[in-house]
């Protein structure tokens, strides 16, 4: 090894050793008491906070040489946030990383689950921006740690109760709260509360990084996550008029793309990976052109 | 429940801010249905001695206990931080002197009332906002003032709202904190109108804070007199505004400007 | 025949503090008992003690010594020792008093002020406000002001909605405190056949009247205060 080797080198997937093994510890104790928020002494990371600086502690904690990182934003894989944190861990790990879900051992997230189910053995870590699902209605965190501690979850429902006061339905359709082996009241992050229902019992684990708040939760492998709601409210998810522009899927999270300036829009899955791999398979939307 | 038995059982309770007393050594029982004043001046200890007695704020000596729902007496002291707070979000309830320390302002009426009930698992919207509708009307809110956030209410109406949110889960005993302090005369006499009604209809036991002699001797059967942290002098409301015994207690009833 | 209240060597002064610890003695061994069915009317000059001994037999003032026995269903218990909620009790099922001025609620109907002993005792609001509604008939009280607060009435209708309070219960015993003070002929006739009535189903009651004629035809005793005046004892 040449000297210059030698100073230039940094460390395994960026951080030092000591820090990971302080954040697998925040791991290993959010897995064992889920949805509860645990906090932990967040780094300075090379990126700014909101851009997951959390999730990519969590990851840099987990990653291995053998691993293979997928990492989307927003369900893409090919957004700025999303090919900057790819090529960040493909540099400091050494990483094979991928777009397809099937393949990946880490998916990095933000703001939305994949759409192919998870299996086991594989990891999703979330990029959480506020992890305080009770903040809306309580500011002081010792007030909110409380609640937890004591399950004094009325004030979560009181958020819903305004939303169809207000709505005449259940207007939160993002970070919707769940609740976590029926204990821990838990933000899920930003995904759309379409993804909900493929937290519940999920072969995957799932865990949560809040950089910027300083907290890591988890979800371990088939573990019951609920959606809160009312008897007679209950909870449901998103529904699309129409299905994937491109792939004509007709069960998968679809966003809006404005084509002109003249009103021309189309819906496409919102999940990169499953659309590319559903054309591949043969499925073709009205403006979608056969793989 | 049994009305032979008192609902709450004060022993020697005392409470100490540094070197100075906040109370000392005060003890009384409150039977079901009861309303005991306690008055005296700024600074009597009187709203120490409601903090204390409620287990808002920890009382260095002395015992507080409780007949629960079951029929037995419990010391609150032996009860773990989640039992007590349950029994303070349903059997109990708190009027504060400013409606904001016990409302939420951002939150419409109806979830002010309803979040109790949601609290102890109410889980059907309507039948939640029914509940709240009807709570509004018992403390003369207008029903469609129901989704309107408490900070566009007045003075007198967040006070009201603040009594129906505490009174939902039908508590058998209430702590009041000058509930009818800043606001004005004719919103306070209907306050107390709709408090003497309630008080009666619900059967509630009432501790009530005021420095208001007036407002002590239209809502209470019985009161205590505090001076400098220590009960001078307790009796029937009455028999204490009419024939006062201690020089402090004479003091203050003389002190009432007649209109 | 039962005696339902016996008073027995209570001796009562003020202590004015806030004038030096002066000490004003206002009566001394005062002994007297009442029987059921009888209106016994307490007598003397003005100034005497005679409100002041109805305010301790209702527990409204405290006394330095002696007893206030009154029969409280099936039990004698001493006012003067009995506890605030013990004297709320029996206020409320055996001991009734009308005061010489109504105290007014603020937004309190006439009507509701007069039914409230009732309801208290446990009767249905419609029939509390049924017998209310014929007291204040008999009382010749104007229909119109039945709905409205008293504070704004006259002496002698405000007096009227204090007397139909206090005969609304059927109570063992009843003071009065000068119940025809601002009352016309007419309606001190009423209130004198009420007394009668009360009388003939077995109340005792103790009054001040100062109304020579209506004090004959309700008394059948007259105790005089002066005897226990603690001021003559003293002087």
């Amino acid at each position: 090894m040449s000297a210059i080797e030698g100073i230039a080198r940094t460390n395994y997937a960026y951080l030092d050793e000591q820090t990971k093994r302080m954040i697998r510890r925040a791991i290993l104790k959010a897995i064992a008491i889920p949805g509860y928020q645990v906090p932990f002494a967040s780094r300075e990371m090379p990126m700014p906070y909101g851009w997951g600086t959390g999730g990519v502690q969590v990851t840099a904690a987990i990653i291995g040489p053998q691993d293979r990182l997928k990492v989307i934003d927003q369900g893409a894989d090919d957004t700025t946030n999303a090919v900057s944190i790819r090529a960040f861990f493909e540099k400091v790990a050494q990483v094979t990383v991928t777009t397809h879900t099937r393949e990946a051992t880490i998916i990095q997230t933000r703001h939305r689950i994949p759409e192919a189910p998870l299996g086991e053995g594989q990891v999703l870590v979330y990029q959480v921006p506020i992890p305080e699902p009770l903040r809306f209605l309580e500011p002081r965190e010792t007030e909110t740690r409380m609640m937890h501690a004591l399950e004094e979850y009325g004030l979560m429902h009181v958020k819903l109760y305004e939303d169809i006061a207000r709505n005449g339905h259940i207007a939160t359709t993002y970070a919707y709260p769940v609740q976590v082996a029926g204990r821990y009241v838990m933000d899920p992050s930003p995904i759309p509360k379409f993804d909900n229902p493929k937290m519940d019992r999920s072969p995957a684990l799932q865990l949560f990084g809040a950089g910027r708040e300083k907290r890591i939760y988890a979800v371990p492998p088939f573990t019951e996550v609920k959606s809160l709601d009312f008897e007679d409210h209950p909870f449901t998810i998103q529904h699309f008029d129409k299905p994937c522009a491109l792939c004509g899927s007709t069960h998968s999270y679809l966003d809006e793309v404005v084509l002109d300036d003249r009103g021309g829009r189309m819906f496409v899955c919102s999940d990169t990976d499953f659309c590319e791999e559903r054309r591949e398979a043969g499925h073709v939307g009205e403006l979608g052109v056969p793989a | 429940m049994n009305a032979e038995q008192p609902l709450l059982k004060v022993s020697n309770l005392s409470r100490f801010y540094g070197g100075r007393i906040g109370c000392l050594d005060v003890s009384f029982d409150l039977w079901p249905g009861e309303v005991l004043a306690i008055v005296g001046e700024s600074g009597s200890g009187k709203t120490t001695l409601l903090n204390c007695v409620s287990s808002r704020l920890q009382a260095q000596a002395g015992r507080v206990e409780y007949r629960m729902r079951d029929g037995r007496l419990r010391a609150l002291s032996d009860m773990g931080e989640a039992e007590r707070r349950f029994l303070m979000r349903t059997d109990w309830g708190f009027v504060h002197q400013n409606p904001a320390d016990g409302l939420r302002m951002t939150v419409s009426a109806g979830a002010n009332v309803g979040e109790r009930l949601m609290a102890v698992g109410a889980r059907n919207y309507g039948q939640i906002r029914d509940t709240a509708v009807d709570w509004l009307e018992r403390v003369e809110i207008n029903t469609d003032r129901v989704d309107d956030p408490p900070r566009a209410f007045s003075g007198g109406m967040r006070q009201r709202l603040q009594i129906a949110r505490n009174l939902v889960t039908a508590p058998r005993l209430v702590f009041m904190d000058e509930p009818t302090g800043g606001l004005d005369v004719s919103v306070q006499a209907r306050l107390l109108d709709l408090l003497r009604g309630l008080v009666s209809d619900l059967g509630l036991a009432v501790i009530l804070v005021t420095h208001d002699l007036a407002v002590a001797r239209l809502l209470s059967h019985r009161m205590m007199v505090m001076k400098d942290g220590r009960v001078i002098e307790a009796g029937l409301t009455d028999r204490v505004l009419d024939d006062p015994r201690e020089p402090y207690t004479q003091l203050l009833v003389s002190s009432i400007l007649q209109v | 025949m039962p005696t339902p209240l016996v008073v027995s060597e209570v001796r009562k002064s003020f202590t004015m503090h806030l004038r030096g610890g002066l000490v004003l003695p206002v009566v001394d061994n005062v002994s007297f008992s009442l029987k059921a069915g009888e209106c016994a009317v307490l007598g003397g000059p003005s100034g005497v003690g005679k409100s002041s001994i109805l305010k301790m037999l209702y527990g409204n003032y405290a006394i330095d010594a002696g007893q206030i026995l009154i029969e409280h269903q099936g039990r004698l218990i001493d006012l003067a020792s009995a506890s605030p909620r013990e004297v709320i009790e029996i206020r409320r099922t055996t001991l009734g008093y009308v005061s010489q001025f109504l105290r007014t609620l603020p937004r309190v109907a006439a009507i509701d002020v007069v039914a409230e002993p009732l309801i208290a005792r446990g009767e249905a609001a419609a029939t509390a406000h049924d017998k209310a509604a014929e007291l204040l008939g008999k009382l010749n009280l104007p229909e119109a002001l039945w709905r409205l607060p008293p504070a704004t009435f006259s002496g002698g209708e405000q007096q009227r909605v204090n007397i139909a309070r206090g005969f609304i219960t059927d109570h063992k015993i009843l003071l009065l405190d000068e119940p025809t003070a601002s009352l016309d002929a007419a309606n001190r006739a009423v209130v004198v056949d009420m007394i009668a009535q009360r009388k003939k189903a077995g109340t005792a009651l103790l009054g001040i009247f100062h109304d020579d004629d209506v004090r004959a035809r309700v008394a059948d005793r007259i105790i005089d205060v002066s005897a226990f005046s603690a001021r003559k004892t003293a002087a």
